[in-house]
């Protein structure tokens, strides 16, 4: 039986079409795919993200334990501030990818990906040493407000000022009078928020902002436009396009990866696969023969496979078919060239730079 | 769930309509309404023969891809071929506009085993359950 988050009923009551995502009960589209896609890029949407997964630091070596466990490096970033980054094994393969919100050197939120709940709590809470965790999954409704309009249909619902509230910031206060955290931060590519707040409040707050938002445009949008929006981006997703075998190298989130900081579980096994080379690099490539490629899809060169598609789509904003895979070295240039083996036949496809998408700035 | 009463339909969600020995194929609504946007279609070309319960084209949206199936075996005599441009045709109407494929049918008894609209209904409802 698949969990349900607080905004389930919500989601039925509005006619979302459900499916289970990541042993979750969540909207897969509302008004359909490409108008959600849509709107978030032009206008706004709201995203139930409750599924994901809230994990606590605290003590007084809440920071020095939760920086020996990520890839990034927490002290350059200041209270109110969130950091992108990796968890790794000591084979260097990536247990999560998470968001870090540092409310206090004693307190940090690890926001995780919602599959991943139980396994980062316990691999967090067996490596943490000192530091004090919990699982705080159950504690947390998430709302996601994404759009070129985010702010102006947020900011008349709160007083928390968002003209200072920067890209990667958060701040507690209230939204339409319910406690919540504001984070300026998304999996979209648009300007936007995350509200975190209680599970009891999480409805309410659905309705305020949908209230509020739908005179100018803000449409309600599932996991369906959450992924297209999300691929255009080439941001990775987690289960797709990396896993406990792949590491943040291969995965091209070497940004994240601060060798120099000190140590930290993984470090090692990145150190040497840097300096070996990795054998296999994650690319952003659009084909150029009619098709889409698909999650397991083979990456062909000379009729031979020698990688494999880990996402792919048609962009709904560009028109054209695009996807990540991981191919060899060799291959990985711009404008480098492969086949992607659709069904059994062969489509060329061509590596691009990413983000596929730029955001369109007033 | 728009279920048209002259069309016949097979287990697949193809609905086929007959003229003679001439069917003219397509996805039904809840077939499209299942698969959401649609943003792809693969059709085979006019000359080439499709036989009765094989695969003969692709459509797929954002997120699946779905396998379509022949009602009936024979020569494909005319391509839908706009929708390769406009594949959410599909979506806005399935059973006008966004039909796939005309088969001209070589042994129309394959057509008997189809189901009729009501069934078709039932069929779909029980799916659902």
């Amino acid at each position: 039986m698949p969990q349900r988050t607080p905004l389930y009923d919500t989601h039925v009551r509005s006619g979302a079409r459900m499916v289970e995502f990541a042993g979750w009960d969540m909207p897969v589209q509302y008004s359909g795919l490409l108008d959600e896609h849509e709107a978030v890029r032009t206008r706004a949407g709201l995203f139930d993200v409750s599924h994901m997964g809230e994990v606590v630091f605290r003590g007084p070596k809440a920071l020095e334990s939760l920086n020996r466990l990520l890839t990034n490096d927490l002290t350059q970033i200041a209270e109110g501030q969130a950091q992108y980054g990796c968890l790794c094994r000591e084979s260097g393969g990536i247990v999560d990818d998470v968001v870090v919100y540092r409310r206090a050197a004693d307190e940090l939120l690890v926001c995780v990906n919602a599959g991943n709940r139980q396994k980062d709590f316990e691999w967090l809470r067996d490596h943490a040493g000192s530091a004090q965790v919990t699982n705080e999954s159950e504690d947390w409704g998430q709302i996601a407000l994404q759009g070129p309009r985010a702010a102006a249909i947020l900011q008349p619902l709160t007083k928390v000022d968002l003209a200072t509230l920067k890209s990667f910031r958060f701040a507690d206060g209230q939204v339409a009078g319910l406690p919540c955290t504001v984070a300026r931060t998304g999996y979209t590519g648009e300007d936007g928020f995350e509200l975190f707040c209680r599970p009891d409040a999480a409805a309410r707050l659905w309705e305020a902002l949908m209230e509020a938002g739908v005179p100018g445009g803000l449409v309600p949008a599932g996991l369906g436009a959450r992924d297209t929006l999300r691929l255009e981006m080439a941001y990775r997703l987690y289960g797709s396009d990396m896993d406990d075998t792949t590491t943040p190298l291969e995965a091209g989130l070497a940004w994240v990866v601060k060798l120099d900081k000190g140590d930290f579980v993984g470090r090692d096994a990145l150190v040497r696969q840097k300096e070996t080379g990795v054998p296999r690099k994650l690319v952003g490539f659009v084909l150029t023969d009619p098709g889409i490629a698909r999650h397991g899809y083979d990456v062909l060169r000379d009729g031979r496979k020698v990688g494999v598609v880990t996402s792919g789509t048609k962009s709904p904003s560009l028109k054209t078919s695009i996807g990540l895979a991981y191919v060899p070295p060799a291959l990985a240039a711009e404008g480098s060239t492969f086949a992607v083996d659709i069904r059994g036949r062969s489509a060329e496809a061509q590596v691009v730079k990413t983000p596929f998408y730029t955001r369109k700035r007033p | 769930m728009n279920v048209p009463e002259d069309l016949k339909y097979t287990r697949e969600h193809e609905w086929a309509r007959v003229k003679g020995n001439r069917v003219t194929v397509g996805i039904t609504d809840f077939a499209q309404d299942q698969l959401g946007d649609v943003v792809f279609v693969e059709l085979p070309a006019v000359g080439d023969e499709v036989k009765k319960g094989e695969a003969f084209g692709v459509v797929e949206s954002t997120k699946a891809v779905s396998d379509l199936f022949a009602p009936v075996g024979g020569k494909v005599v005319e391509v839908n071929d706009p929708l390769t441009d406009a594949p959410e045709t599909i979506n806005e109407d399935p059973y006008e506009e966004g039909w796939l494929i005309v088969v001209e049918a070589s042994d129309p008894k394959e057509l008997s085993d189809l189901l009729g609209a009501a069934a078709y209904r039932k069929f779909v409802e029980e799916e659902q359950e």
